[in-house]
């Protein structure tokens, strides 16, 4: 029974005498290298060149701020509890008077680290944030030379509050998301 | 100057088959022979027979020792895998060298040793005159010689060849 | 009476052919890297200077800094001797190739041979019979089974090659009556390159010359994938960049050497009817082996990255079965054709 067209019939065929030679087949193999030689190239010089990246490409998290430049994080952990790979961990600590301007509501994340090299980069933690502040974006974890410098901690994840330093998830959102 | 080079190399050619016996490790020793062979070579050069000197590294230097060193290469001849001799063996080399010895005494006692000089620069020793050396006045013992080369290859054929059951 | 002119002469002659071989085999290793690439539709090496052109500085700088490791149960002395041993068989042969015409100032010739020898030839045979020495020496030095299995593919191959080689030259040799390179190079002016005469011959002396220079597709003492490098297997830092250059060094020569044997040398057709100046044509002459030797190091290169690596036996198979039959019928053919149609 034919399964596909692909399919070839084996075969243990004897070779002639000017196949025994080898040399015709040494020289139509050269000859298929030498054109490969003018061949467009399938490199992409990386830093200078980037392959396009979808939007909803999952690279390094970032914690989000509110337009007014405060913490959306409320350390509630429902994404520790969603991570597969249990890289989240955090600290939970209760907003002073005089901190308003900093976090969004009166409960926040003292202490909030990824584990870089334990991080699968599935997403579920962005899924399961109710409060907006955790995102996947399309930065890619840069390289290091030991392994406790990857564990990030609020220093590293949080966004800055100047808009430059605003990382930008517009593209990761869906369009409800964005309507509301 | 020339005779400057030929007490140089006389000396590292007998320092070299010297270290040959005495090294107790087989490979120093199979690679002072080929310092020997090419301070030999060294010689033929001098006496301006180039064609000797180069066949003289090709033959010994390139092809025999290497058969040599390959062998004691897997062997991997060590001091202490060495066997004690028997007495009986003790005493039959003794006789041999102490016959050896003998003859090389004699044969020094008949030679004069006449003065030191230098054979004139011929070409003797240049490939166009060997060449027509062996194929005129040694034609024979060429010939020959090549049957006695034919004969060995034959046999290694022989010797390497499996038997058919 | 010493002649201090050919001394000079000489000196500044070996001094440049030794900076020449080396560079050439550093940019060689770059050549190498580069037409991989794009052989396999990539780029290559290109972040060292522009297009990566200072990328054999970059590897040779690391070669020198990188660890210098002796194994413990190493013989220490032969350790050392071997690759050094290997990188100066692989520069001696340089000295007796004519790279060029001969300058002349005034009265004075400069000749581009270091030595015009009465049996060139056959001083090529034999530094490639002792060019083996560096790499058995290295490899049973290193004391590791693999170091030691590598050392003796590349010297069984070697004498398995050396013989279809020699009858190679042997054919080359009866039709232009000497053993001298020279010679042999100048009998080829014009359009009589020995490789029109000689299809046979330049055939198997090419497969030999891969052989010789442990390349590929005969890159089997050094096969990474089996033997994790064969010989060099223990060495580190410069004693193995000796190794990886000698290899470079011995392929350039070879190239050489093939141009002077069957391409004509520095001799091309049409070039002798300009009438040039005699330092011009030198300059043309030596530039004209270049290009030569050029396309035999890309020829080089283009087979290494075409053809997959021979089996053990297989190779044994085609030096002994093949190549050593074919040049002796090809000696004989030559030797009739002389005798009774010329």
């Amino acid at each position: 029974m034919q399964l596909t067209n692909r399919s070839k019939v084996a075969s243990v065929k004897t070779l002639n005498w000017v196949e025994q030679l080898y040399l015709p087949a040494i020289i139509k193999g050269m000859i298929i290298t030498f054109s490969h030689i003018f061949r467009k190239k399938a490199t992409v010089r990386y830093p200078e060149q980037k392959r396009p990246i979808a939007n909803i490409y999952r690279g390094l998290h970032v914690l989000k701020r509110d337009e007014e430049g405060r913490e959306n994080c409320t350390a509630c952990g429902l994404c520790a509890v969603a991570c597969p790979a249990e890289a989240i961990t955090m600290e939970a600590a209760e907003r002073k008077k005089g901190e308003e301007h900093l976090y969004r509501e009166e409960k926040y994340a003292a202490m909030y680290e990824i584990n870089m090299l334990r991080c699968i980069f599935c997403g579920l933690c962005e899924e399961a944030c109710p409060k907006d502040a955790i995102y996947l974006t399309d930065r890619i974890l840069p390289s290091n030379y030991a392994r406790n410098r990857f564990i990030y901690g609020k220093d590293l994840l949080v966004e800055g509050t100047t808009p430059e330093t605003r990382i930008d998830i517009s593209g990761r959102k869906k369009d409800y998301e964005m309507n509301v | 100057m020339s005779q400057l080079l030929f007490f140089t190399l006389s000396a590292m050619t007998i320092l070299s088959a010297l270290v040959v016996v005495f090294t107790r490790k087989p490979m120093y020793s199979v690679l002072s022979l080929i310092v020997c062979f090419f301070t030999i070579a060294g010689h033929y050069i001098l006496l301006n027979a180039q064609f000797l000197a180069i066949t003289h590294i090709i033959v010994y230097a390139g092809a025999i020792m290497v058969l040599f060193l390959f062998t004691v290469m897997l062997l991997n001849l060590n001091a202490d895998s060495d066997v004690p001799k028997s007495g009986k063996l003790r005493i039959a080399a003794t006789i041999t060298a102490g016959m050896l010895f003998v003859t090389l005494l004699a044969s020094i006692k008949s030679t004069t040793l006449g003065d030191f000089a230098f054979p004139p620069a011929s070409d003797k020793g240049l490939v166009q005159h060997v060449g027509q050396r062996l194929f005129t006045d040694y034609l024979l013992p060429f010939e020959i010689s090549s049957i006695l080369f034919l004969s060995a290859m034959i046999g290694a054929v022989v010797l390497a060849k499996k038997e058919k059951h | 009476m010493i002649d201090w002119w050919l001394i000079l002469d000489k000196v500044i002659l070996i001094v440049v052919i030794f900076v020449v071989s080396l560079a050439i085999a550093a940019y060689s290793t770059y050549g190498e890297r580069k037409i991989a690439a794009v052989i396999q539709d990539r780029i290559g090496p290109d972040r060292a200077g522009p297009w990566g052109i200072l990328q054999p500085l970059a590897d040779g700088g690391k070669f020198f800094l990188k660890e210098d490791i002796t194994p413990k149960d190493a013989d220490k002395f032969l350790f050392i001797l071997g690759p050094s041993l290997f990188i100066l068989t692989a520069l001696m042969t340089s000295a007796i190739i004519p790279w060029g015409k001969s300058f002349y100032f005034g009265d004075h010739e400069f000749s581009l041979q270091v030595a015009n020898l009465n049996v060139g030839i056959l001083y090529l045979l034999a530094v490639v019979s002792i060019g083996g020495y560096g790499i058995m020496i290295g490899g049973w030095a290193s004391n590791n089974k693999f170091a030691l299995l590598g050392a003796l593919r590349a010297s069984s191959q070697m004498i398995s090659y050396e013989v279809p080689m020699g009858m190679a030259i042997i054919s080359i040799i009866l039709m232009s009556n000497s053993l001298n390179l020279r010679e042999i190079v100048d009998m080829q002016q014009g359009f009589h390159w020995n490789v029109f005469y000689q299809p046979l011959g330049f055939l198997i002396f090419l497969i030999c010359a891969f052989a010789e220079c442990n390349r590929a597709p005969f890159d089997l003492p050094e096969s990474e994938s089996e033997l994790i490098g064969g010989y060099h297997t223990e060495y580190s830092s410069m004693k193995l960049g000796f190794f990886l250059f000698a290899e470079y060094i011995n392929m350039f020569i070879s190239s050489a050497i093939i141009s002077c044997l069957f391409f004509g040398g520095y001799h091309f057709p049409g070039l002798d009817s300009l009438n040039m100046s005699p330092n011009i044509a030198a300059i043309v002459s030596i530039c004209v082996l270049f290009g030569k030797i050029f396309f035999f190091i890309f020829f080089f290169m283009w087979v290494r990255w075409t053809l997959p690596r021979f089996r053990y036996d297989q190779l044994m198979r085609l030096g002994w079965k093949v190549l050593i039959p074919l040049s002796i019928f090809n000696v004989l053919a030559t030797g009739a054709w002389l005798t009774f149609v010329k």
